[in-house]
Parts: C-alpha cells; structure tokens; sequence
C-alpha cells in the first residue's frame, strides 16, 4: 500500500467571524486581564461585595460632602468669619464664629509646629540610626501606645501637667490662679495627637528609599546627616505631607482635648496684663470643632444654621489640606523613581 | 484508512543548527578591543585582607595590586566575596556592623584605616550595580558631590564648568547639555549609569570602583558604558566587579578570580582566559560552574 494514490490538499475552511454579543469573558476590553466570568461562584460573590462596599463608600462621601455644601451655602454669611459669637436669642443676634476659626488656626500651627520637626526627628532617627536597638524598639512602642490612647485621657493628664508648678505660667490668669486651660496647653497636647501619623508616615518614606541610595551618597564622601538633609528628607517631602495633613486633621478635628485643655469658652479670654499675643495663647478658647458641637441642637447654644456653616468651613479646610498634599505628591512623581 | 506517514528522506533540506561554541575560543572569539596600557602606577594595594561579617569569613586573606592606568576586574561566582572586597577599599563595609576586616589596605602608601571616611570616599568613589541617581536634576545631582557635606553653596556659575566637565568625561555631555534641569530619574537607564559614573568621577578620585554597573543594562548601553571604562583607566585606577566573564575579558587587563571568599588566581585577562593555571579557575571560565 505504497501511497499511489496522491493524498488529497487538506483545506481548512475560514473560522467565521463570532456573531452577536461577545462571549462573556472574551477578552475584549483592551488592557482587560482578565475576566470573572470563569471564577467560582463565591469568587464572583466576593467581587460584587467589593464593588459594592467600594462605591456605597464613595457614595457616602458624596452624600456628605454634597449635603454640607447645601447646608453651608444656605447659611454661611461671610460676615460670620470675621465676627466673633455673641449673647443673643436668635440666630441674627449671636453673632459669628470668628474666635471659633481662629482658635482653630492657632491650635492647628501650634500642634504641627511642635509634632512635625519632632516627628521628622523621631522618624530619622528611628530608620537612619535606631541605636542601641533596644532603646529604638521601646521608642517605637511609646509612639504606637501614644497612637492608641483616646485624647479625654491624654487630655486629663494634660490637666495634671499643665496646672503643675513648673508649668503652671503657661495657663496663669490674670488672677494668679492656675486652670491648666490655655492654647498652649492644648496646642502642645495636641501635637502628641498628631505625632505618632507624623512618625510612621515619614518612617514609611524614608524605608521605601533603597539601601545603595544612601550608599551612593556615602560613596561619594558625604556624611550621613548631609544624606539625610539633602537626599533623604527631600526624597521624602511627599511621605511628610501626608503625616502633615493627616495630623492637621486629627489637630483640627478633636474635641476632647479642646473641651478640657482650651476650656471651650465661645470666645476668646486673654489673659489681661500681658503682652500680645500671649495673653491670647495663655488664655482659654474655643475651635470650629467645639463650636459646631455647641451650635448644634444637642449643644448649649442651638443655633444649627451657624452649625452647618461652621462645619462647612472645617470641611473646606480639610478639602484645602487634601489638595496642597496632591500637589507635592505630583511634584514628587514628576521627579521620578528607582527601580528597586 | 490513515494518511501515510512521511518520513525524512536524504534529500530532504538539513534543519538549522546553532553553532556550537568551541569551548577554547569562546573567549578569544570575543571582542577584545582594548590596547595594551600605556603605563601603569601602583595606587592601591590590599595586603592580606580577610572580612568576616559575624562568624562568616567574606573574604579570606586576599592580596592584590590595584593600579592606575589599568582595568581590574574582579570575577567569580555569587557570594564569592568580590563585592564585599570591593566595598571595602572604600569602607563602605564599615557600614554594616557585623562586618569586621583584618588585614591592611594602602592607598598611594596610607593605610586607608588612617584617612578620615569621608575624604577617603572621595578619593575612592563607587558606582553601584542599580542606577541610583538622586531625586534632583542632572546638574544638582553633580553639583551636590562637588559642595560642601550639607551645603547649598557655591551657586551654579561657580559650579558649572566642574560639572560639564564631570558629564563630559562619562560621556553624557552631549545627550544632557540642553536639559540640564531634566529630572535625573528620567533619563534612560544607560545615561543615569553613566550620570552615577559622571557623579563619581566629579570628585576626581584617584580609585573609581564599579560593582556589576552593566548588570541592569540592555547590550547597547553596555557597550556605552565599557567604552567608557576603558578611556578612563589612564585617569582613574579601575576596579570592576562584574558577572559577566566576556565583559571582564573586553574590558579588563588584569583578573582575579575569587571563589568562596579565596583568591583563586590573579593575571592578565589574556592570561586568566587563554590558560588558567588552576582548575577552578578553567571549570569556572569555562561554564561548568558559576
């Protein structure tokens, strides 16, 4: 059966093009990697779960953010930023809430005044030295138990602190009598609030830059304080933003340490006979966050129109913050980044 | 019934094979581009060196010449020890603090125990196996080395000639000269190479030490920067590190091969690649091992 008989051309007839819909899971979608159409079924479930907890979240941003600027055009006169609260029984009579934004703005430069070089410190000198190694890891165990202690209780030792002998003068009424109340008290307590998101994000930073990036610095002679100032922290100048803003919004968005260190009076209550500005700084007074509480109708004063609009200030400087910190990060990856 | 099988018959046109490589010539076979040195001084010298990091010994009682006017290349599998060796003319070791090395290591007659870490670091300059230029312009990223430790001073008048010049000799000039301000992160790979080569090389060393630079690189940029290498030698003593036996034969004119922390055998790449004295040194330049 020697092959005498030629075999015949095989022809493959041309695969017709698929008609109607895709098929689920084809990869049509370009950059797609791939589908869940062949998952199992409690993968597919997962995934659903997850976009929908995603997009109820995005969701409740929206609704807030949306409802408050309602509400805070509605009622925000810009006459209430610049005048202080006042002793009324309507809402035309008492006034603004200029004590309440001021006071903000100076807990909030104190408290990161204080916690940002002293966060950028503690964070350098935990990665770049972190000797002897024990004395690192007690180091970084205080700041994780300073993170997790609510602030009432930083708050009440803070009382203890500042109405002591030795610091007694930074809340000393005119009087001579000591409250342990004044923005230096709550600027200081506050800035431990903020320390610990300073730390770890700058610490995060400063791990996320490869070993022989240092080493190439060191390789050309220089110090290692020199590194850190001209290579290290500018390298990090995004991861210190972040612990900024993250520590400005928990400075600005406490109450506890506001109500018991500041005194939460609605007004501002220098201390008379000293000099400006501190007879302000050693005297008691209120932030936006203890205003929209006390405006509120649960609050002493229920005048909720000025609640709102207090809120909606707070909000805007928290968006304001939010974007200053976009804009370093996008500096930061226009400059470009190592492979590892 | 099933079709017929056919099975190749004589005629039947051969299949491609690749050439196999003979195993004498691979390295003769290869570029060798380089002119004998003009001349060679004697810059540094390891005497006896051993490194021990904790109980493990890196590097065990290795001597050798380094000169100026030549390319050394140091070669020899992963974990042998050359990268530590190298490291630590510059005492860039000392950085880590297990590592502990004996021995004495002269630069131009001074141990270098003596010099002052810094100043010797920049007598000794390094480039490192990833690109790492600094987060800054091309020119800051000159610039920084050529300041003062921390300082921002000397303004950019002042400095610019030395950083040309310092671009000019990695070969990096031409391609950077208009975007000086250019973020260094965003250059290719082979120019922030050569950009981490100009930076060293700004600090006018007499010792510029290489570990593995080509090893992230694609071919071309390799042979930019081997190039480059080789019309340094007569400013700079050499010293390379490198994992690739046919770059350390391009480029090097003297090699040592180190194997488990021992300097197995040092001599002129011809010498070392042509007719290797020991048997580790044949098994390993022949690819039995590595």
């Amino acid at each position: 059966m020697e092959s005498s008989a030629p075999t015949p051309p095989i022809t493959i007839p041309p695969v017709p093009p698929p008609e109607g819909p895709p098929l689920p899971g084809a990869h049509q979608r370009k950059g797609a990697v791939e589908g869940s159409a062949t998952w199992s079924l409690s993968d597919r479930i997962g995934l659903a779960i997850c976009w929908t907890l995603g997009l109820l979240f995005c969701a409740i941003a929206v609704a807030i953010v949306l409802y408050l600027l309602v509400q805070g055009i509605k009622f925000l006169r810009p006459e209430m930023l610049w005048t202080p609260a006042a002793a009324g029984f309507n809402e035309t009579e008492t006034g603004g809430f200029s004590d309440a934004l001021f006071g903000t703005l100076i807990v909030a430069t104190m408290g990161i005044a204080l916690a940002l070089p002293a966060g950028i410190a503690i964070a350098v000198w935990l990665v770049e030295y972190g000797r002897p190694a024990a004395l690192a890891r007690v180091t970084e165990s205080t700041i994780e138990a300073i993170a997790g202690i609510p602030s009432i209780v930083l708050a009440l030792f803070g009382t203890v602190i500042f109405s002591s002998t030795a610091l007694g003068f930074l809340s000393r009424s005119s009087e001579g009598v000591v409250f342990g109340r004044s923005f230096f008290a709550a600027g200081v307590m506050l800035s431990l609030v903020a320390l610990p998101l300073i730390v770890a994000s700058v610490r995060e930073g400063l791990n996320s830059i490869p070993r022989h990036v240092r080493e190439a610095s060191y390789a050309v002679g220089k110090t290692k304080a020199a590194t850190t100032r001209r290579i290290l922290l500018p390298t990090c100048r995004p991861q210190v933003a972040t612990g900024a803003m993250l520590g400005l919004g928990r400075i600005i968005g406490d109450t506890a340490i506001i109500v018991v260190l500041l005194g939460a009076t609605q007004n501002f209550a220098p201390v008379e006979g000293v000099g400006f500005p501190l007879d302000y700084l050693r005297g008691a007074g209120t932030t936006l966050t203890n205003f929209v509480y006390e405006a509120s109708p649960t609050g002493n004063l229920n005048q909720p129109q000025k609640a709102y609009a207090a809120a909606f200030v707070l909000l805007l400087m928290v968006l304001a913050l939010n974007a200053a910190v976009d804009v370093v990060h996008r500096r930061a990856r226009k400059a470009g980044t190592w492979s590892h | 019934m099933p079709p017929p099988i056919r099975r190749l018959r004589l005629d039947d046109p051969e299949p491609a094979t690749e050439a196999i490589p003979v195993e004498q010539g691979t390295f003769t076979a290869a570029r060798r581009s380089i002119k004998a040195p003009q001349f060679s001084i004697r810059r540094m010298e390891i005497d006896d060196v051993s490194v021990h990091y904790g109980d493990k010994e890196a590097v065990r009682r290795v001597s050798l010449p380094v000169r100026q006017g030549e390319v050394l290349s140091l070669i020899g599998p992963s974990g042998c020890g050359k990268t530590t060796l190298l490291r630590s003319l510059n005492r860039l070791t000392e950085l880590t603090t297990s590592a502990r090395l004996s021995g004495r290591i002269l630069l131009d007659d001074v141990d270098i125990s003596q010099i002052e870490p810094t100043l010797l670091r920049r007598r000794v300059t390094m480039v490192f196996q990833q690109p790492n230029p600094f987060p800054m312009s091309v020119f800051d990223n000159i610039a920084y080395v050529l300041r003062e430790q921390g300082s921002r001073r000397a303004r950019r008048k002042t400095l610019e000639p030395a950083v040309l010049s310092a671009l000019d000799r990695a070969g990096l000039l031409e391609e950077v000269k208009d975007n000086l301000d250019h973020p260094a992160l965003k250059l290719s790979g082979g120019q922030q190479q050569r950009l981490c080569i100009a930076r060293a090389l700004a600090a006018e060393p007499e010792v510029l030490l290489l570990d593995e630079p080509c090893s992230a690189l694609d071919p071309k940029s390799t042979q930019v920067i081997e190039d480059l290498i080789v019309r340094l030698r007569d400013d700079v003593a050499v010293v390379i590190v490198t994992h690739n036996l046919q770059q350390a034969y391009r480029i090097a004119d003297h090699v040592a091969f180190m194997y488990l922390g021992d300097l197995v055998e040092y001599n002129s790449a011809t010498a070392l690649f042509g007719s290797p004295r020991e048997q580790r040194t044949r098994e390993y330049v022949s690819g039995a091992f590595g």
